[in-house]
């Protein structure tokens, strides 16, 4: 029991790594392909039909470019910084059951690394820690831009961890279970925690934009303020994984988006492992979409935003929520 | 004289004066602007014009290599040396003007007199790594000899970078077909020029 139990775990953690990976791979072509048509460019064309290869171009690129460490850095922790990125966005995927338990040659698969009784707290938690990657490589590299990035990295995560936290906390009283799959259990009963839950969904929905760094809180790495940011100093595939890393975050904070708010995969049905595939697919769009919308905030901006407007309507969602419950 | 037809713009109705409101100055200003712009849907309004873009799919991309663009008449690429339309020779009479006027010192001519007493080019080349394609030597010429061609892909893996007499000079070829095509040059106008023209609503 024991061994199937690990052999089991072993196999479902490698398949969710060789997935995402790609996932993060095939995400950036998707990324460049809609960025493109909304202004009304092709995109990526060369590289196999359709510039589809272009994936496998960029990774040969990626994995064979010379690995520099610059002098002046500091180069343990210059090193380990896409480390710390990439983990942790894998590690809190361990959290997510990405489709309904299926069977698999009589054998009862669930597609969750470890339903633990913590899981939302836990994913969070992790995603919180992955900004220790650009905060520790911005601030080892030597590098003003990389420094500032830092600096404004910092200056987010205090901002923005408020408001996920404080957003979630009331659909969390009412589900009165902080795992995943009891959230899904809610709402095949009680409907989606979106109707419920409005005002909250949205809260977490803009805080997933800074937790993830994508425009229009994109200021951790603006390119045309401050260069990349932390990934400067970076080349090669320590730069890839950092890149990995913020995808395979995108992807996954749309997974928690869709499992927490929108009914999650539902009854456990084939249709309803679609729909959370096709609910995950329009929150992935929606990254995409908004960057090639909307402008970027400033670091006052968004710490303005999130303090002073975000907080005090996810404090103020959470009080009526305790008092409609009771 | 009546300047009646220049001020009357006639311009089309699209144009509009953009409302622009005061700044707020006071805080009451400030949060009654945020809570319109908040409530206003102005990113929606930008998300939709980006969808619709991706939508209608109505593609500007130029691929470069496979489609090019026309270029305009007074396009300054790679010269060229013309011939004379009655007698095919050369249009050159090696004054050597072009190479007095040339401000970046790229252009080399050498002359000599040929059996029949006349003056001969020997030596014509253009260092393009120097050239800035100025278009003073297409200027110059009195004889509308050297002028620029269309040819602007001239990526070379060094910087010195010459271009000869033969190279530039129309083949007799093309000659025989006439198909010799004369620099329209300076001030010439782009072809449609006239249905691309708009008026503006500024005033003169
Ligand atoms: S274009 Fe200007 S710089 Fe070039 S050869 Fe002619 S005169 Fe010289
Ligand atoms: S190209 Fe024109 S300016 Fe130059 S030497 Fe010949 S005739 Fe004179």
């Amino acid at each position: 029991m024991e061994t199937a139990y690990l052999i089991e775990t072993v196999i479902k953690i490698v398949v969710i790594l060789l997935i995402f990976s790609a996932l993060a791979g095939i995400g950036t072509y998707f990324e460049r392909k809609v960025l493109a048509f909304m202004q009304r460019r092709l995109g990526p064309m060369n590289v196999g039909p359709f510039g589809l290869l272009q994936v496998a171009a960029d990774g040969i690129k990626l994995f064979t470019k010379e690995d520099i460490v610059p002098s002046g850095v500091v180069a343990r922790i210059f090193k380990i910084a896409p480390v710390i990125t990439a983990a942790t966005a894998f590690m809190a995927a361990a959290a997510i059951p990405f489709l309904p338990s299926f069977t698999l040659f009589g054998y009862e698969v669930h597609p969750i690394v470890a339903d633990i009784n913590i899981g939302i707290l836990y994913i969070l938690g992790i995603m919180g820690v992955g900004l220790y990657g650009p905060l520790l490589g911005g601030m080892a590299s030597a590098n003003k831009f990389a420094l500032i990035s830092a600096a404004r990295g910092a200056a987010v995560f205090i901002s923005y961890e408020v408001v996920t936290g404080l957003s979630i906390l009331a659909p969390i009283m009412m589900v009165g279970s902080l795992s995943l799959i009891d959230f899904n259990e809610y709402q095949i009963s009680n409907g989606w925690i979106v109707f419920a839950q409005p005002v909250a969904f949205i809260l977490f929905w803009i805080a997933a934009f800074a937790e993830t760094g994508r425009t229009p809180f994109h200021l951790i790495a603006n390119d045309h303020e401050i260069i990349d940011g932390f990934g400067t100093e970076y080349s090669g595939m320590r730069w890839g994984l950092f890149a990995i890393g913020e995808y395979a975050n995108m992807f996954f904070i749309s997974f928690v988006i869709s499992l927490l708010f929108l009914g999650g995969y539902g009854d456990g049905s084939l249709l309803g492992a679609l729909a959370l595939l096709g609910k995950v697919a329009f929150f992935f769009f929606f990254f995409l979409w908004t960057r090639a919308a909307w402008p970027d905030v400033r670091p006052d901006q968004l710490m303005w935003l999130c303090w002073k407007v975000l907080m005090p309507i996810a404090v103020i969602n959470i009080v009526i929520t305790g008092i409609v419950m009771m | 004289m009546n300047n009646e037809q220049f001020n009357d713009r006639n311009v089309s109705n699209d144009y509009f004066l953009v409302d622009i409101e005061d700044y707020p100055t006071d805080g009451w200003g400030k949060f009654k602007r945020v809570i319109k712009r908040s409530f206003r849907g102005e990113l929606f309004v930008g998300l939709w014009v980006v969808l619709r873009e991706m939508i209608r799919f109505d593609i500007h991309t130029v691929k470069y290599p496979e489609e090019k663009m026309p270029i305009g008449p007074r396009y300054r690429a790679v010269h060229e040396m013309k011939r004379l339309w009655e007698s095919d020779t050369e249009r050159c009479i090696g004054c050597g003007l072009c190479e007095k006027i040339c401000i970046s010192n790229c252009i080399r001519i050498d002359t000599k007199i040929d059996e029949n007493s006349r003056k001969e080019v020997s030596e014509y080349s253009i260092n393009l790594g120097r050239c800035i394609f100025c278009g003073y030597c297409a200027e110059v010429c009195p004889e509308l000899a050297i002028t620029h061609g269309g040819e602007y892909e001239n990526a070379s893996d060094q910087r010195e970078h010459f271009v000869m007499y033969e190279d530039m000079l129309t083949p007799l070829d093309k000659m025989k077909a006439a198909t010799q095509l004369e620099f329209e040059g300076f001030g010439a106008i782009t072809p449609h020029e006239d249905e691309r023209v708009k008026k503006t609503p500024l005033a003169y």
